[in-house]
């Protein structure tokens, strides 16, 4: 209760709340808040995800019968690659940081914005500009390499490659200027009293995020320009009629894109762990455990890459030493588990849209995580390479988890952003047919996995056929739970009630302020004494 | 002494003009980790050919002039000296001195670069650019290189494998590093303009900081580039 006392508390004195206290549309277009900054991005996430859906709908509904059944193989290659690229480079990646993190990380640590603005601004309008380069790929000959840019393929495939490299080379920066700007928020821009050990597990989550973004998107950009360097003047780094080592820019991509895979389900993490425990109205379970065990993630995240290639040439002795690290990850991961599990435990839990969300999460992400360590074995792997199996796994971990942390975090943080409560109704029916739809599509393809379907095909067995099929209506379903969500989201903010300050009893900082929250997010400084879930005196109403 | 008008306010959403001052250098050490990780990735593939191709790569280094080399480390080194004084007279408010030392640091990034050129001109000149195959651009002119290095040069020259591979490495690692070279003297060029204005004083003086921590990664990349490639042999 200490924590925060509005100077004035009259609903009628309230200053505007960030929507209203300026007009126009400049206003938003050079605007410093990161609220703003943070809707602004999340327009344009759900815009990419709504596109990438489309393709991923293509693809699937291509392979609903073997042979041809809407597109030739060219543009199926083009759908797979375009799915590919825009859900991780314009989704997932900037999806829980660029905007609920911009939104909601400051608020928490009792600040009154990023440490700097400017630059996070710069982030968004980068972020456009890397997403318009992407797009404008698609009409000069959309790329077909996969999103992996796997060369020889890359470096001599007549779509446009370049195009697209670059627009991931841009976007890295989109990426870095987030993390930058966690990172100094996080040491330099806590409340009064707000220690390390006293910060959300969400703001821990964002800023181990930070640092694996720090430190592997810039491996990231200079491969993409070697890729350039090799296709525009053929250096012959990576392409062996030069001379050069494919393995190599294998190497290079991963030692970014495997730490990437963090970058995308850490964030989800840290949604999750607040959650919880507000859901089930308890103080989290092993604060400390899941705090550290973040940043383990991001540490060990750095020393995987090598299980991309075990069927690549690489020394056998590398694959154990890789396949061996890659096993270690699993410990800080079930560390998390676990303890979301025993903060379940004994908690009065309250089934609303988000812990409907959180509780998909904890099943598919551990599907997801328990069928990693089956790839992460050498042996199996080279039966399970580039299969279905594979393609299941990663979709388990990225959209089942990473994509249902973000929209049940979306539910549960719309009512502070926006004042306005949706529909719990639909909420739920929206999650519900995600979820179904989700194990439909996915679940059926850890089967065709098994039986040796490779991925990336256009065309496959007869046996195969009903599978394929169990997964295209799969795909259906999952994505009318995701338009559902959207349709639910919108209305609420022409018909939604008003949410309070506090709907979910909730005791982290940003709750403490009005919904919406004003310009500066406080009227005053707050100042904190004590941990983030302490119910004990007087979190909530 | 600075113009009164110009008197520092510190962004509203620090506590303090010292937290904002400790923001900004942390947010710039944080960016100098990228700048590294950055080059690491072209270290890496030093490294790698390095290892796989060690007569090529000590044939083809004989390319580069390590003469011009050592005067442009020489340069960049005293240039590190300069920033480094500027940043200090700039903690002290001396805005003369400051605007003297940026301005010098500033020349000496010229300089760097005018050496740049000529050495790059004249690898245009022989014919020994990146790029192997039909497509690529590496193509000597072997008798004007027999007249500069001797033919027992060019017959080793002939004989090694993937030459254009060490030439390619050489153009992307100090083609990235001279990108930067420029993007340091906007940055420093920006700093002596609001130093001419009287921005600076003992009271605000982070951005100079700043771009001087910038300059000097610069600088250091180059000591490490300096030995990697012209002296390689």
């Amino acid at each position: 209760m200490t924590q925060y006392t509005p100077s004035s508390s009259e609903p009628g004195q309230r200053p505007p709340s960030f929507w209203n206290s300026s007009h126009g549309l400049s206003s938003w277009l050079f605007t410093l808040d990161h609220k703003r900054i943070g809707v602004m991005y999340l327009a344009f996430v759900w815009f990419a995800f709504m596109l990438g859906g489309v393709f991923a709908l293509l693809v699937r509904t291509e392979l609903l019968t073997a042979g041809k059944t809407i597109v030739d193989p060219d543009t199926y290659n083009q759908l797979f690659t375009l799915h590919g690229a825009v859900m991780v480079f314009l989704v997932i990646i900037p999806s829980i940081p660029a905007s609920l993190g911009n939104i909601i990380l400051p608020i928490q640590l009792g600040a009154k914005d990023v440490a700097f603005p400017r630059i996070n601004l710069a982030s968004f309008y980068i972020y456009v500009i890397g997403a318009l380069i992407a797009l404008y790929s698609i009409f000069s000959g959309a790329v077909d390499t996969g999103w992996t840019f796997y060369t020889p393929y890359s470096t001599t495939s007549n779509s446009s490659v370049s195009t697209m490299v670059l627009a991931a080379f841009i976007l890295g920066f989109s990426s870095i200027f987030t993390g930058l700007n966690f990172i100094a928020t996080v040491h330099r821009l806590r409340a009064p009293g707000m220690t390390f050990f006293r910060m959300p597990l969400f703001v821990w989550a964002l800023y181990a995020t930070s640092v694996i973004q720090i430190l592997a998107t810039p491996v990231l950009g200079i491969t993409l320009l070697l890729l350039i360097a090799e296709r525009v003047l053929h250096v012959g780094i990576f392409d062996p009629a030069l001379g050069g080592d494919p393995v190599l820019f294998q190497h290079f991509f991963w030692f970014y894109s495997h730490p990437a895979v963090y970058i995308m389900i850490v964030p989800g993490f840290g949604v999750v762990s607040d959650l919880i425990s507000t859901f089930s109205r308890k103080a989290i379970f092993g604060y400390r455990a899941i705090a550290l065990s973040s940043i383990g993630i991001a540490i060990v995240g750095f020393l995987v890459w090598g299980h991309h290639m075990f069927t690549s040439g690489q020394s056998e002795l590398a694959g154990m030493i890789f396949s061996g690290l890659t096993f270690l990850i699993a410990i800080p991961t079930a560390i998390k588990v676990l303890n979301w599990i025993a903060t379940l435990y004994k908690g009065s839990i309250v089934l609303r849209t988000p812990m409907w969300y959180t509780l998909g999460f904890l099943w598919l992400f551990t599907i997801g995580g328990l069928t990693g360590l089956y790839l992460a074995t050498m042996s199996l792997d080279l039966h399970l390479h580039d299969t279905y199996f594979v393609v299941a796994h990663f979709h388990y971990v990225m959209m089942g988890g990473t994509m249902f942390a973000f929209i049940g975090g979306l539910h549960y943080w719309w009512p502070k952003f926006t004042g306005k409560m949706y529909s719990e109704k639909l909420g739920n029916w929206a999650c519900a047919l995600a979820f179904i739809g989700f194990n439909l599509t996915f679940g059926s393809q850890f089967f065709l996995g098994v039986a040796g379907m490779p991925r990336r095909y256009y065309n496959y067995l007869p046996q195969f056929e009903p599978l394929h099929q169990l997964s295209t209506i799969g795909s259906y379903i999952l994505g009318f739970g995701f338009f559902l969500t959207l349709v639910c989201l919108l209305r609420s903010l022409k018909s939604g009630t008003d949410a309070g300050d506090n709907p979910w009893e909730a005791t982290t900082l940003e709750w403490k302020t009005s919904s919406p929250p004003p310009l500066e997010n406080f009227l005053g400084q707050p100042t904190v004494d004590r941990g983030p879930y302490d119910r004990a005196a007087g979190g909530g109403h | 002494m600075s113009n009164p008008a110009r008197t520092y306010h510190h962004a509203h959403h620090f506590p303090s003009a010292q937290d904002e001052s400790e923001a900004a250098k942390l947010g710039m050490w944080v960016f100098l980790a990228t700048e590294i990780l950055l080059f690491s990735g072209l270290f890496m593939a030093y490294a790698s050919y390095r290892y796989t191709h060690p007569e090529m790569f000590k044939t083809v280094h004989q390319l580069l002039d390590w003469k011009l080399g050592a005067v442009n480390t020489m340069v960049l080194i005293f240039s590190s000296l300069t920033m480094a004084l500027s940043v200090r007279s700039a903690q002290l408010s001396k805005q003369g001195q400051t605007v003297g030392f940026l301005a010098i640091t500033l020349l000496c990034g010229a300089a760097f670069l005018v050496v740049k050129y000529f050495e790059y001109s004249h690898k245009f000149h022989l014919g020994t650019l990146p790029g192997g195959g039909p497509l690529g651009h590496w193509n000597p002119d072997y008798a004007a290189l027999t007249a500069e290095h001797g033919a027992d040069f060019v017959a080793k020259l002939k004989s090694v494998e993937s030459p254009h591979i060490f030439i390619g490495i050489y153009f992307l690692m100090t083609g990235l590093h001279g990108v930067h070279v420029i993007i340091g003297m906007l940055a420093i060029t920006w700093a002596l303009v609001r130093s001419m204005r009287g921005d600076f004083s003992s009271k605000y003086f982070f951005p100079v900081e700043c771009v001087g921590l910038y300059w000097h990664l610069v600088d250091l990349i180059w000591i490490y580039l300096f030995p990697l490639l012209y002296l390689v042999g």
